[in-house]
């Protein structure tokens, strides 16, 4: 099982560098799309692993990938001028790698002291930690305050995004898979139960709320070097509940069914362009009809549907 | 201290409007334990009843007299009562004994269903109108200190509303049944209360201090746009759980607080840029030390 993850993990770095050689062949918007379904993928799993696998309810992802992008974009906008251009792979790679850390040590110093609440606390806490980060980049100078940043270089391509996606995939299910990972699962199924087994439910908690953050955080400096400028309001409640919206409609703990999710709700918005005074009136009747019929998930089959929470 | 007393009195008259919203925030949650997170829509449809109301209403009374204003508002809490009904009977009714989760999201679901209708040009717009002066608007000056009429007629309508609130959750059988329901579903059930009609119930009840919450929030800033529900609601939100969400003197209690200390931070220099972020921060110092809330009972988990 684990050498067989390995192999795809390879396969799919190996695919997704050699398919960004040959970007310049494609459509640019068709690519821009491809890339930010790469992002949302990242997005969706990570906030998987806290909301699906271990089953606390994060509504400030959007806070978390704020501070990645930030800080990503910031270290290269910082360096890039003074570095060759033969090194921006590795400012790319060390900015994204710093935003994901601060993003980690962010969601720490969330989690440590909100991860005793529950359920809708916990919801509403995540949700309020979010706003303060918004807020934060929204009033802080040196982040452009409420203007942004502007002028990042433009160097996610197909393979940054994809090769990060794959690594996030390959993270996720293998931690959930191994001996250490089914703690998440306990957690989720019954705390009190898997905390009388010797499962520490905090510290399990803790540890998915910083791994979906570091996630998180890399996703969010793919997307500041994608669009090339960042505004505080793209971070806003709005994109945490898009990203809730993935993982539900994946169905909760399941990384196939969030992937596909994130990959139809990336392209609807695209092909109801043409609707677009209509859209977000369909997408949140979708989300109301969906959890009124299939509650568990469009790509749910065959499983026993956990009622608990 | 003039500067202090001021402070204290637009902070009052702001924390009046977060505690009528956040006495329906509390209501649901005290009977269904889910987050009706279309609350802060159903205030914001409230002040465009009062809106498209206000041309109507002072046909038949002169305009900006107190008589007008107070059907405007009776009217406007009507309608709003039939929102909120309508939303339980539509929205949440089919979801009754699922999982919470599943309700949570689709009350953010009808949340945004609700803004983005009304952003809609053919609805509202998503431009900012402005509200219509309701009541003669006089300022009073006691020594330095500017009192609106506006304030006042905030803080009345809040007291009096609280009083009727407290009346029919004390001392009505409606009353008694909330507080039973909320007690224990399945053992109301059991004694022949309606679980049903209670719910719908408390839905109109909420909606209804949620729209007179709009009224008093556009009569005090004079914009209202279709999404002036979102920070306001989640303010509110926040109020109801830092009184201790389920408790109604909690969450009035919190809604005064937020509205209080949000306002002086606003005056504080360095302070005033953070102001949207002041209620969150309130929010998780307060969960931190009293994980239920300031004025209601610890809980024991039990298995």
């Amino acid at each position: 099982m684990k050498s067989g993850a390995k192999r795809y993990l390879l396969l799919a770095l190996l695919a997704a560098v050699v398919i960004s050689f040959f970007s310049a062949y494609f459509n640019r918007y068709y690519l821009g799309v491809t890339i930010d379904v790469g992002i949302n993928i990242i997005l969706a799993v990570s906030l998987n692993l806290i909301n699906g696998h271990t089953g606390q309810f994060s509504l400030g992802h959007a806070g978390f990938m704020a501070v990645g992008g930030y800080i990503a974009a910031k270290f290269s906008l910082m360096l890039s001028p003074a570095l060759p251009p033969w090194a921006q792979p590795l400012i790319f790679g060390a900015g994204l790698l710093l935003g994901g850390s601060v993003a980690a040590l962010t969601g720490l110093a969330v989690g440590v002291p909100t991860l005793r609440l529950y359920g809708d606390y916990l919801a509403i806490v995540t949700l309020g930690f979010g706003e303060i980060i918004r807020v934060f980049f929204q009033t802080t100078e040196t982040f452009g305050a409420a203007t942004g940043l502007t002028g990042i270089p433009n160097w996610t391509n197909f393979g940054w995004a994809w090769g990060s996606a794959a690594i996030c995939v390959f993270v996720v299910t293998c931690l959930v898979n191994s001996t250490y990972g089914r703690g998440f699962i306990a957690v989720n199924d019954d705390e009190i139960a898997a905390s009388a087994s010797g499962v520490n439910p905090v510290r399990y908690k803790v540890t998915a709320f910083v791994i979906g953050a570091f996630f998180a955080g890399i996703a969010g400096g793919l997307y500041a070097h994608h669009k090339s400028f960042l505004s505080p309001t793209g971070f806003d409640f709005m994109k945490s509940i898009d990203i809730v919206v993935m993982v539900i409609l994946g169905g909760m703990g399941r990384t196939v069914g969030v992937i596909i999710a994130a990959i139809l709700l990336t392209l609807l918005p695209e092909y109801l362009r043409e609707f677009s005074d209509y859209r977000m009136i369909l997408y949140a009747l979708l989300i109301i009809i969906i959890m009124i019929t299939r509650p568990q998930g469009l790509f749910t089959f065959g499983f026993k549907v956990r009622n608990s929470k | 201290m003039t500067e202090f007393l001021q402070q204290l009195i637009n902070g009052l008259a702001l924390g009046a409007i977060y505690a009528l919203i956040a006495l329906g925030y509390t209501m649901v949650y005290g009977i269904l334990r889910f987050i009706n997170f279309a609350h802060g829509d159903v205030f914001m449809l409230g002040a465009f009843a009062g809106l498209f109301l206000t041309p109507v209403v002072q046909r038949f009374f002169p305009p900006q007299s107190y008589l007008g204003g107070i059907v405007v508002l009776l009217l406007a809490m009507a309608i709003c009562t039939g929102f909120g009904i309508l939303i339980e009977i539509l929205a949440y009714r089919p979801l009754r004994n699922r999982p919470k989760l599943t309700v949570l999201i689709t009350a953010i679901g009808v949340s945004l269903f609700i803004e983005y209708t009304c952003q809609h040009r053919l609805v509202f717009g998503a431009a900012p109108r402005k509200f219509p002066d309701l009541i003669p608007v006089t300022t009073w000056n006691v020594d330095q200190l500017v009192v609106s009429s506006t304030q006042v007629i905030v803080f009345v309508t809040t007291i009096l509303l609280l009083i009727i609130l407290r009346f029919i959750v004390q001392k009505t059988r409606m009353g008694t049944a909330m507080r039973a329901v909320s007690f224990n579903e399945q053992a109301a059930a059991l004694m022949g209360v309606n679980i049903n009609s209670i719910i719908s119930f408390t839905f109109g009840l909420g909606s209804a201090l949620a729209a007179a919450g709009g009224i008093l929030f556009a009569m005090s800033y004079s914009s209202i746009d279709p999404l002036m529900g979102v920070q306001t609601g989640l303010k509110a939100f926040v109020a109801a759980v830092v009184g201790g969400i389920g408790n109604l003197p909690g969450a009035a209690l919190g809604g005064i607080l937020i509205g209080v200390i949000e306002t002086f931070a606003g005056g504080i220099p360095g302070l005033s840029n953070y102001r949207d972020g002041i209620a969150f921060t309130i929010l998780i110092v307060v969960l931190i030390f009293r994980p239920t809330g300031l004025l209601s009972k610890p809980q024991v988990e039990k298995v």
